[in-house]
C-alpha cells in the first residue's frame, strides 16, 4: 500500500471511530427525548428509532398535575441556596488556605477532602437519626445543609488552585497602595479568578441539582422532595407508563445538560484543576 | 503594620472557619455518631429512638449470621472491578481518538460532557426504558437488524441484570475519564513524539513509552475516584433492578439501605457501612502504594510548597 493510501485509510478509520463514539454517546439521550414527544401507542406501533411523525406535547402537559410544581420549586430553592452559600464560604476559605500559613492548615484541608471519600450510605444512617432528633427531617433546610457539605470541599480545592496561580505581587502592590488584605482580595484577586468562580458555580449547580441519594432517603413529601426523587417516584408508581418517566427525565436533566454544554470550557478546566492536583 | 489586631493576625483561620465548620459538622459528626449506632440495637418509638447497647455484637452478627452481607461484598467487588476497568480502558481509548485532528473535534469533545451532566437517576430510568422488552430501543434496533429473533428480557435474568447496570454505569462514567485524559494529553508537548519517532517509537510503543507515563498521575487519580464511586453505586440498582433477580445486583450500598430502612436494623446497617468505608479506604491505600511506587514528583511538590510565600 502506498503512503497516501495508508493515510487515507487512517482517516477513514478515524472518522468511523469518531462516528461510533458520537452515536453511542448521544443516541441513548436522543431516545429519551424522542420518547417524551411520542405517545405510548406510537412507540408500541413502530418500535423504531425515529422521531414521531406527529410529535405531541401531551406528556409535558400531563406533568403539570402530579406534584411537579412544588417539587421543581424545591429543587430550585435548594439548589440556588446551596450554590450561593457554598460560593461565599468556599471562596473565603480558599483564599484563607491559599494565602495564609497557620497551624493545622494542611491537615484541615486534607481532612475536608477526605470527608468526600466516606460512602454516602455510611453518612445517611446517622444523619437520619440526627435530623429526626432535631426535627429537621423532610425539610429543605436539611437538604441545603447537606449539599453545602457535599460541594464545599471541591469548591475550596478548585478555587484554591486558581488563587495559587495568581502572583502574590498583585495583592502586595494593592496593599502598598493602602488596601487591607481583605479589600485587596476583593479588588485584585476576585476579578482575576472570575472564570474560576463561574466554573465552580456551574459545578456546584450540577452536583446539587442532580443529587438523589440523600434526598431519596431523607425526604418523604412535596415539602422537600426534589426532582430526582420525583423521577424515581414516577418510575415506581406509574409502573408501565414509561413515557411519563422519560418526559420527567428530560425535564430534570435538561438544566444541567444545557448548562454543561454551554459552559463546558469552564467545567473541563475546573475538573482538570480539581483532579490533576487532587 | 506592627499593631495588628487579633482578627488581622488570624485572618487565615477566620476565613476558613465557616466553610470548614460546615464540612466537619455535617460530615464528621455523623461518622462518629454512626460508630455509636453500630454498637447498639435501635428501636424507633414515634419521635423517640431507643438504644440497646450490644457492644460489637452487630459486627459479629453481620459476619456470622448474615450470608447476604458477604455475598453482597463479592458482587460489589466484581461490579467495581469490571466497571472501573471498562471505564479506564474505554476512556483512554476514546481520549486518544478525540485527541487527533478531525473535522468537528470541538463539538464531539463537547458532547462528552452530556452523560456526565445527567442526573444518575435519569440515567437509570433511561436505561431501564431502553432495555424495556416491549417498547425499548435495544430490542427495537436488534430485532430490526436481525441480530436477535425474539425479544430479550434484559433485566429478568441474573447475569443480564448485572451486565445491564454495568453498561448503564459505564455509559455515564466513561466520559469523565475521557475529559480528564484529554486535558492531560494536551499538556504533552508534540516534539516528544517527534523525538520518539526518530528513535523508532511510533504507534503502540509511543503510547506505552511516552503517553502513558506522562498521564500516569491522572490515570491513578481517576482509578481511585472511579473505584470509590463504583463501590457506592446505588441509584442504578434502586431504579433498575431492586437488587434482583436472585440478588445478582444486590450491591452493598443498596443492601445496607434495605437493612436500615426496610428491615429497620439500624445497628447492623451502621456496622456494615463502617466496614464498607474501611474497604474503600483500604482500596485507595493499595492503589496509592502500587501506583506511587516510583516517581519523584511528590518530593518536588514539597519543595515547591516550602518555597511558596504567604501574605504578610
Amino acid at each position: 500500500m502506498s503512503v497516501r493510501a495508508k493515510k487515507k485509510l487512517g482517516r477513514a478509520v478515524l472518522y468511523a471511530l469518531v462516528l461510533t463514539i458520537v452515536i453511542f454517546t448521544f443516541a441513548p439521550y436522543l431516545w429519551l427525548i424522542i420518547s417524551s414527544f411520542s405517545t405510548k401507542a406510537e412507540l408500541l406501533d413502530r418500535m423504531v428509532f425515529l422521531f414521531p411523525e406527529k410529535p405531541t406535547l401531551v406528556n409535558y402537559q400531563n406533568l403539570m398535575g402530579k406534584d411537579f410544581v412544588p417539587v421543581i420549586g424545591n429543587s430550585l430553592v435548594v439548589t440556588s441556596s446551596a450554590v450561593l452559600v457554598s460560593l461565599v464560604l468556599g471562596v473565603l476559605a480558599a483564599y484563607g488556605y491559599s494565602r495564609f500559613r497557620f497551624r493545622g492548615r494542611g491537615p484541615l484541608l486534607n481532612l475536608s477532602l477526605f470527608t468526600q471519600m466516606i460512602p454516602p450510605i455510611a453518612m445517611v444512617i446517622p444523619m437520619y437519626v440526627i435530623f429526626k432528633m432535631l426535627g429537621m427531617m423532610n425539610t429543605r433546610e436539611m437538604l441545603i445543609i447537606i449539599y453545602l457539605s457535599l460541594v464545599l470541599p471541591y469548591l475550596i480545592w478548585i478555587m484554591k488552585s486558581y488563587i495559587d496561580g495568581i502572583p502574590l505581587e498583585l495583592e502586595e502592590a494593592a496593599m502598598i497602595d493602602g488596601c487591607s488584605k481583605l479589600r485587596s482580595f476583593f479588588t485584585v484577586v476576585v476579578p482575576v479568578i472570575i472564570t474560576g468562580l463561574a466554573a465552580t458555580v456551574i459545578f456546584a449547580f450540577i452536583i446539587t441539582w442532580n443529587e438523589f441519594f440523600y434526598a431519596f432517603i431523607l425526604t418523604k413529601t412535596t415539602a422537600a422532595k426534589t426532582l430526582p426523587v420525583l423521577v424515581y417516584d414516577f418510575n415506581s408508581k406509574f409502573g408501565s407508563n414509561y413515557v411519563m418517566s422519560a418526559t420527567l427525565g428530560v425535564v430534570a436533566s435538561l438544566p444541567p445538560v444545557l448548562v454543561a454544554l454551554i459552559f463546558q470550557k469552564y467545567i473541563i478546566k475546573g475538573l482538570a484543576a480539581g483532579a490533576v492536583k487532587g | 503594620m506592627k499593631n495588628k489586631s487579633y482578627f488581622d493576625r488570624h485572618l487565615g483561620q477566620f476565613l476558613i472557619a465557616p466553610g470548614t465548620l460546615v464540612i466537619f459538622g455535617v460530615m464528621l459528626t455523623p461518622i462518629f455518631y454512626a460508630f455509636y449506632i453500630s454498637l447498639n440495637k435501635l428501636t424507633f418509638r414515634g419521635e423517640n429512638t431507643l438504644y440497646d447497647f450490644v457492644g460489637f455484637g452487630n459486627y459479629v452478627d453481620i459476619v456470622a449470621k448474615d450470608p447476604w452481607f458477604s455475598k453482597s461484598i463479592l458482587t460489589t467487588l466484581e461490579f467495581t472491578l469490571l466497571t472501573v476497568a471498562a471505564e479506564i480502558v474505554l476512556g483512554i481509548g476514546i481520549a486518544l481518538v478525540l485527541n487527533k485532528e478531525f473535522f468537528g473535534r470541538g463539538f464531539v469533545r463537547g458532547l462528552m460532557i452530556l452523560p456526565w451532566a445527567m442526573p444518575t437517576v435519569v440515567n437509570a430510568v433511561m436505561w431501564k426504558w431502553i432495555l424495556n422488552p416491549n417498547y425499548g430501543a435495544a430490542n427495537g434496533i436488534l430485532l430490526k437488524l436481525g441480530l436477535i429473533e425474539n425479544k430479550v428480557y434484559w433485566l429478568a435474568t441474573p447475569r443480564g441484570a448485572f451486565l445491564s447496570i454495568l453498561v448503564a454505569n459505564v455509559w455515564k462514567e466513561t466520559p469523565y475519564v475521557v475529559l480528564l485524559t484529554i486535558a492531560a494529553l494536551s499538556t504533552i508537548p508534540e516534539d516528544l513524539y517527534e523525538a520518539g519517532s526518530i528513535d523508532g517509537a511510533g504507534g503502540w510503543k509511543a503510547f506505552w513509552k511516552i503517553t502513558l507515563p506522562l498521564i500516569k498521575q491522572v490515570v491513578l487519580i481517576l482509578t481511585i475516584t472511579k473505584t470509590i464511586w463504583a463501590f457506592q453505586t446505588f441509584d442504578l440498582v434502586v431504579v433498575m433492578t431492586s437488587g434482583g433477580p436472585e440478588n445478582s445486583t444486590n450491591l452493598l450500598s443498596y443492601y445496607i439501605y434495605r437493612v436500615a430502612f426496610k428491615m429497620n436494623r439500624f445497628g447492623s446497617a451502621a456496622a456494615m457501612s463502617y466496614s464498607l468505608s474501611m474497604l474503600c479506604f483500604l482500596l485507595t491505600f493499595i492503589y496509592i502504594k502500587v501506583f506511587m511506587g516510583s516517581g519523584d514528583e511528590p518530593k518536588q511538590d514539597k519543595l515547591a510548597k516550602k518555597q511558596r510565600r504567604q501574605l504578610r
